[in-house]
């Protein structure tokens, strides 16, 4: 007899959209912020980037190896990870900061809870809270501005990976949030920050979050490619928004506003992070109150908190409860309670 | 309801028309054996009433219905019964099955295509006519078709839909029906209208068939209770409950039938075939087959008798460009996969597809990312991604309460899975196991 045809349950085609396209989008989504990073931070920026994103790559690998689990990163989400996590450092942190950065990521957040897909916390994000936690002087010395003069000795290197660039150079600057939370009560918001600068991304603060411009045109891109619905950005912002005219205690400062929208990781933290699949609802509604939330911590957390930024600890925070928001807003089947009509 | 109909989720797969869309009809006369199942509709399977030895001819009831949800079977050529016994069906399932050597004369019963004008028909003779002329409806699911049209009030019947969505990947037959023949469905519908004195007939049909569109239209400006509907083209506008959504905007789910909702639906074939067995006194002898795909040499379209195996399609369409990897019975997103062609087709044969290829093997199976693709998709907004925990564990109460037998298994999860999982197949098994607990209870 001759050899028998496939036989499988119907649907018999699929999509193209596969796990790995959809991970190679969001990393082409973020090589406009990172490329401006590297241009305004400079070379250390560069090697902070890659650090990050080859320890994500070889702690998964090592992981799975070490532990016999099937298959090889191919969906590339360590890639991703590790370029989140990379942007998310500042430029002038010694190289063993998005080394443990990047283990912690990938081993604990990730693979101990049963690895891609099973996350509870945006890998990226508390690996970063986490290193804010830990080091936080480091975590927060901001360079600005430096291609460094041709420092390519060994040494200098060797000093570089221990001590980090900001101590090297000394310049460190605040971030444009951090400039608004400290300025004098009388003083106006635009004397202190230039929208414009912030907008192009000419300010202090981590590698990938200073530039707007870019982040949006890499979110632009996302959404053109349908890999992120703007139900959580835009509700995210505009529930940030909405909290910052109550609580934010500058009333209804337009410039105020822009400011702290364009500032502290705001936009990256709502396109690139907050819309993670594997962290953020699933259903319709929950990712609507997932939104607000996220609004009402931010401005919470900038405004009566001690650190100037809040979007990492809201977005790990609200992660924490995505499987409860997902469990109570199943959303109605088709038809259901309708009424019978003709009888 | 005005404007383009639709409904909210579904997906647009690639749609493989343009293979067999502009190939006219051609009539394929059966070479070898003719094989009818004795199961090829939805409910009790019928049972043979020729014995081995007997001549029949065309038209002749070969088999009754063995209850009230079951559709006779009629002889679709002239010949002489050689078997009875287990045959391979399109399920993979072994069904008993009447074998008729083909004398090649295609001698007819008496009175077989004779001119009736059924507006002297009562509806008692009409549903008589359709019930032995053993039709079910030919879109896939093969629900007897007098069943159909006896609902408990005839007054409560608003809409008589005719499905011309034809939203299934790569079938063209329905199209070239409303190409070659839309006359035989405007009478079909105002045959069964004419059952349903309150209902306006809507001929429903999705924008990617402007022509069928004009054309149909055209031909229905004189007829006050039939409209033209037309439907965004999105997969699943053809499914019975996204179709009366969009046509009449009421919403029936699993409990309910279409005549709870006061719509009576039913495919371009089936109609055509309750127009020739009422007004040309034929029986359902022949169905239209797209013969389609990547592997076939030469995509096109034939009115098949039914019983035909679907080997002699293929090679009628000019066999096999290269050995298939896969053949479907149907389209790809509900079509049953064969792994033999040596399959008759039956009423329910809307294509026979065949792929170089195996398209499921081109995607791997990875971990589930959350990315909710599937429930964008699913037409019965459902949350498939968490549906299949519950499924994989066999926790039937609380697939049951998430709405799981709510899905009617498109495949449109499925298929947007960008890590490849199984949904659709998943949901298949625990439906039918949870089903088969209910009705053992």
């Amino acid at each position: 007899m001759k050899s028998m045809y496939h036989v499988s349950a119907s649907p018999h085609i699929r999509s193209s959209v596969t796990t790995a396209t959809i991970m190679r989008d969001v990393a082409i989504a973020l090589i406009p912020a990172s490329l401006l990073g590297v241009y305004q931070f400079g070379f250390n920026a560069f090697l902070v980037l890659v650090t990050s994103i080859v320890t994500c790559v070889l702690a998964e690998y090592l992981y799975k190896k070490l532990m016999k689990k099937p298959g090889l990163p191919y969906e590339s989400s360590a890639i991703v990870t590790g370029l989140l996590l990379g942007m998310n450092l500042p430029s002038t942190v010694p190289l063993w900061i998005p080394i443990i950065g990047g283990v912690f990521a990938i081993i604990i957040v990730k693979e101990l809870y049963g690895g891609l897909g099973q996350n509870f916390m945006n890998p990226a994000l508390a690996a970063r809270c986490f290193l804010l936690i830990s080091f936080a002087g480091r975590m927060t010395a901001f360079g600005v501005s430096s291609f460094n003069e041709a420092q390519s000795s060994v040494t200098k290197n060797l000093y570089t990976f221990l001590n980090g660039a900001g101590s090297l150079d000394g310049i460190s600057s605040a971030t444009p949030l951090a400039q608004i939370k400290t300025m004098e009560a009388a003083a106006s918001v635009a004397d202190v920050v230039s929208l414009k600068d912030m907008f192009l991304g000419f300010t202090g603060g981590v590698i990938g979050e200073t530039s707007i411009l870019a982040l949006l045109i890499g979110a632009a891109y996302l959404v053109f490619r349908k890999v992120i619905s703007l139900r959580i950005p835009l509700i995210y912002i505009g529930s940030f928004v909405v909290f910052l005219l109550l609580f934010g205690g500058h009333g209804f400062d337009l410039y105020y506003i822009a400011a702290e929208v364009c500032g502290g990781g705001l936009i990256l933290g709502a396109f690139f992070m907050a819309t993670d699949y594997v962290t953020s609802p699933i259903t319709k509604t929950g990712q609507v109150i997932f939104g607000v939330l996220l609004g009402l911590l931010t401005v919470l957390f900038r405004v009566f908190g001690n650190n100037a930024e809040g979007v990492s600890f809201a977005i790990i925070f609200c992660n924490l409860l995505v499987p409860l928001l997902d469990k109570y807003t199943v959303p109605v089947a088709f038809g259901k309670g309708g009424r019978k009509n003709g009888k | 309801m005005s404007g383009t109909g639709t409904f909210q989720g579904g997906i647009h797969p690639n749609d493989g028309k343009s293979l067999s869309k502009d190939k006219p009809t051609k009539i394929l006369l059966p070479k070898g054996e003719l094989v009818y199942p004795m199961v090829q509709h939805i409910g009790a399977p019928a049972k043979p009433i020729v014995a081995v030895g007997d001549k029949v001819f065309v038209g002749q009831k070969i088999a009754e219905a063995g209850g009230f949800i079951s559709v006779c079977v009629n002889s679709s050529v002239s010949g002489t019964v050689k078997k009875i016994e287990p045959r391979l069906t399109v399920s993979g399932a072994m069904v008993d099955s009447i074998v008729i050597e083909n004398d090649n004369e295609y001698t007819t019963i008496e009175g077989f295509g004779e001119a009736r004008d059924y507006t002297k028909l009562s509806k008692q003779e009409i549903r008589d006519i359709v019930k032995e002329a053993g039709i079910a409806g030919m879109g896939g699911a093969g629900f007897p078709t007098y069943v159909k049209l006896t609902p408990k009030d005839d007054d409560a019947i608003d809409y008589v839909i005719v499905n011309g969505a034809e939203c299934e990947p790569y079938l063209t037959s329905d199209y070239r029906m409303m190409i070659e023949e839309p006359e035989k469905i405007v009478t079909g519908l105002n045959v069964i209208l004419s059952l349903f004195k309150n209902a306006k007939g809507i001929i429903a049909i999705e924008d990617n068939k402007p022509d069928c569109i004009e054309k149909i239209s055209e031909m229905v400006k004189g007829e006050g209770r039939i409209e033209v509907k037309t439907l965004k083209t999105k997969y699943p506008q053809g499914a019975e409950r996204q179709l009366i959504y969009a046509a009449t905007g009421r919403k029936i789910n699993s409990a309910m039938l279409p005549s709870d909702a006061g719509c009576i639906v039913n495919n371009i074939d089936t109609v055509i075939s309750i127009y020739m067995s009422v007004c040309e006194t034929t029986k359902l002898i022949r169905r239209i087959v797209t013969v389609t795909g990547d592997a076939i040499k030469e995509p096109q379209n034939f009115s098949v008798r039914i019983g035909t195996s679907y080997g002699e399609l293929a090679e009628a369409a000019g066999g096999f460009v290269n050995e298939p990897q896969k053949i479907i019975s149907g389209g790809p997103m509900m079509g049953m996969a064969m792994f033999s062609l040596d399959i008759p087709v039956t009423r329910i044969s809307s294509a026979l597809l065949a792929y170089s290829i195996d398209p499921v093997t081109l995607k791997p199976t990875t971990p589930c990312i959350r990315c909710g693709r599937c429930m964008e998709a699913c037409p019965s907004h459902l949350v498939p991604q968490m549906m299949l925990p519950f499924a994989e564990r066999f926790d039937d109460e609380s697939f049951e309460k998430i709405d799981g037998m709510e899905c009617y298994e498109c495949g449109s999860c499925t298929y947007v899975c960008p890590a490849g999982q199984p949904l659709t197949q998943a949901f298949k098994q625990t439906r039918r196991s949870i089903l088969d607990k209910k009705r053992r209870k």
